[in-house]
């Protein structure tokens, strides 16, 4: 399916697309519907003869379905759902009405009186008339109406849906490839290798890490939340392996308050964090430095705070638009909505430290709604 | 002949030990005389030690590798013999196919006994040839140079820069920069009357100027070409900018020093 790119402006001026065979499609269900109608007033009032009602009912019907099936194309929002919003919607309905009750009585009439559908006298329409006609003109364009634009929103929420898939499905591939990053798998596997020759049940508790990182990462697009303790022990993984790796310029601290424990949280939610806190906080750093994540609730929000002390922010990290962040984000977006939040700041330097206000390195603080099960 | 020494790079402890244990194996009369494990040490090492061989990685933190090997040829003295240079990389798939067309040898980690065999061999023969000579530090230069140039990216160029001034934004037209210069953490943006510093690496920069109109004459400084007055050589054979409109004389990297030539 080939939909056009989301973030593409729409034109001031909406290129008019029509589609003539859903267009004729549209004029026969209409048409369709006024024969209906029309049967049925015959059906209450069969003293009268049936094909003037045929004749005003495909007339009222004709003309409403050309202002509103037509018209809804010169409406900007349609282009997507293929209705205008609001009061532009409201407006083409009404217009489609008066223009079926006009042009479309006018138009029966003269039929009728043409071809003498009347029979021999024809009739003078009294005010009672006008206003039966109006009210059903108006309670089927509305229904009609209603029915068209079902349709189309089927037809766009559909094509949404498909979208939104397909955006899922490029998500999940895309942080697959950056956990399983080639520099970071070649470079714990070269110090797997050396450990097996120096410290071999080193190299073994390496290897079970790397086992369940590897694991827990391919996983991940499988579930969608575990428990809290879960997360942390992945976490744990990757920084066993990243300790090994970058000797004593790593120390980190995991703290999870025994009652979060049990918390469900999206698979892999603090893995990108972490990832990043490394990658752009602690690595670069000559001296390496110290990472902390840690769980808190906080009037019935969950907090996790990962915070490094590492080279600190700049470049597009300083903003969040780095991918890892991005993707996080969205995820929380997508199963919280408004109620979870993701911000990124420089660490504060801590009291009596004695860092003397020089602290660099960065928090991500993440809040999600606390649900007591 | 007294036995050949090498410094190795490697930010990580244990690829260090194990590339020191393979080459004891392979190499037996190979001193290995320093181990660091970033880019500023390297050259600090490299330069008091004057090693025959530098095994430097390309990732480490501080400065990478190629940056540290760059800062190392500037700073060789003339007239000693430039150390044969190996890399070390666990996976970069452009690192190894420059490597592979510039020749500089290069080593892929996990270090394969084999592999590091020809290496060494490949060493042996270099370090024999260069005897006397001090054509390893041009040759070096001459490969680093084009290792360090990145194929150009076709980004727009930049029109004007944004320097945070106390709390606002001034915006600086590019066309009004004179020089680009690194310091710390920020770049150094100088007008003929003013300076600003932003936040943003040079590194992130140069891919967005015009190459015709700056030009990279150090790791750290970007020079607008019709801004420069004139080149000096000093004794030590080394070549400085002088630029119109400003006091400041800019010395100019070994790597860059074949923009100067008289026509």
């Amino acid at each position: 399916m080939s939909a056009p790119p989301a973030d593409r402006p729409l034109p001031l001026f909406p290129v008019v697309r029509i589609d003539p065979r859903a267009k004729l499609r549209h004029l026969l269900q209409t048409w369709l519907f006024c024969i209906a109608i029309a049967v049925l007033q015959y059906a209450f009032e069969p003293n009268k003869p049936f094909l003037p009602n045929l004749a005003f009912s495909v007339s009222i019907g004709s003309f409403s379905w050309a202002v509103v099936d037509l018209g809804r194309h010169f409406f900007p929002s349609s282009r997507e759902t293929g209705w205008p919003d609001r009061l532009p919607g409201l407006v083409l309905v009404l217009a489609g009405i008066a223009a079926g009750y006009l042009g479309g009585t006018s138009l029966g009439d003269a039929l009728c009186r043409t071809f003498g559908w009347y029979g021999e006298v024809a009739p003078v329409h009294s005010a009672t008339d006008r206003r039966s006609a109006l009210l059903i003109t108006t309670m089927a364009g509305i229904v009609a109406s209603y029915y068209f634009y079902s349709v189309s929103r089927g037809h766009y929420l559909e094509r949404q849906m498909a979208e939104a898939r397909r955006h899922a499905d490029e998500a999940r591939l895309k942080l697959l490839e950056t956990q399983l990053e080639p520099h970071m798998l070649f470079n714990t596997l070269a110090n797997l290798r050396a450990l097996i020759a120096v410290d071999p049940p080193r190299a073994q508790r390496m290897l079970d890490h790397m086992i369940a990182y590897l694991r827990a990462t391919l996983d991940a697009s499988r579930a969608t939340t575990h428990p809290l303790q879960v997360e942390f022990d992945r976490v744990r993984d990757y920084l066993e392996l990243m300790a090994i790796r970058m000797g004593p310029r790593l120390s980190y601290e995991l703290d999870l308050p025994q009652e979060l424990a049990q918390h469900p949280v999206p698979t892999l939610l603090l893995q990108p964090l972490v990832e990043n806190a490394i990658q752009h906080g602690l690595e670069p750093k000559v001296e390496g430095g110290r990472l902390t994540v840690q769980a808190r609730s906080d009037g019935g929000e969950l907090v996790v705070v990962v915070s490094d002390t590492g080279v600190g922010l700049s470049g597009p990290v300083a903003q969040g638009h780095g991918f890892g962040l991005t993707q996080v984000r969205e995820r929380l977006t997508t199963l919280y909505g408004p109620a979870a939040r993701l911000s990124l700041d420089p660490l504060p330097s801590a009291p009596g430290e004695g860092w003397g206000g020089d602290t660099h390195g960065a928090q991500v603080t993440i809040r999600l709604p606390l649900r007591t099960q | 002949m007294t036995s050949p020494t090498a410094v190795i790079a490697e930010d990580e402890p244990l690829l260090a030990q194990a590339l020191q244990s393979e080459l004891s194996r392979a190499w037996p009369q190979l001193q290995v005389v320093a181990t660091v494990g970033d880019g500023v040490s390297a050259v600090r090492e490299a330069l008091g030690r004057k090693p025959d061989v530098l095994f430097f990685d390309i990732r480490m933190p501080g400065m990478g590798g190629l940056e540290a090997a760059a800062q190392l040829a500037d700073d060789w003295p003339a007239g000693e013999a430039f150390p044969a240079l190996v890399f070390v990389t666990a996976y970069d798939q452009y690192a190894v196919q420059a490597f592979e067309a510039q020749a500089v040898d290069y080593v892929l980690k996990p270090v394969q006994p084999e592999r590091l065999a020809r290496t060494v061999a490949r060493l042996k023969d270099q370090l024999a040839r260069r005897q006397g000579d001090d054509q390893g530090l041009d040759a070096a230069v001459e490969r680093l140079r084009h290792l360090l140039t990145a194929p150009p990216t076709p980004a727009a160029p930049l029109k004007v820069i944004q320097a945070g001034v106390g709390q606002g934004i001034r915006m600086v037209p590019v066309s009004e920069v004179i020089v680009f210069e690194a310091a710390d953490k920020y770049v150094r943006v100088l007008t003929a009357a003013q300076e600003y510093l932003i936040r943003t690496p040079l590194k992130d920069l140069l891919p967005q100027l015009d190459p015709h109109e700056f030009w990279q004459v150090h790791r750290g400084t970007v020079v607008r070409a019709s801004a420069i007055e004139s080149v000096t050589r000093d004794e030590a054979g080394k070549l400085h900018l002088t630029l119109r409109g400003r006091r400041e004389k800019l010395p100019v990297s070994r790597l860059y020093a074949h923009l100067f030539k008289a026509m």
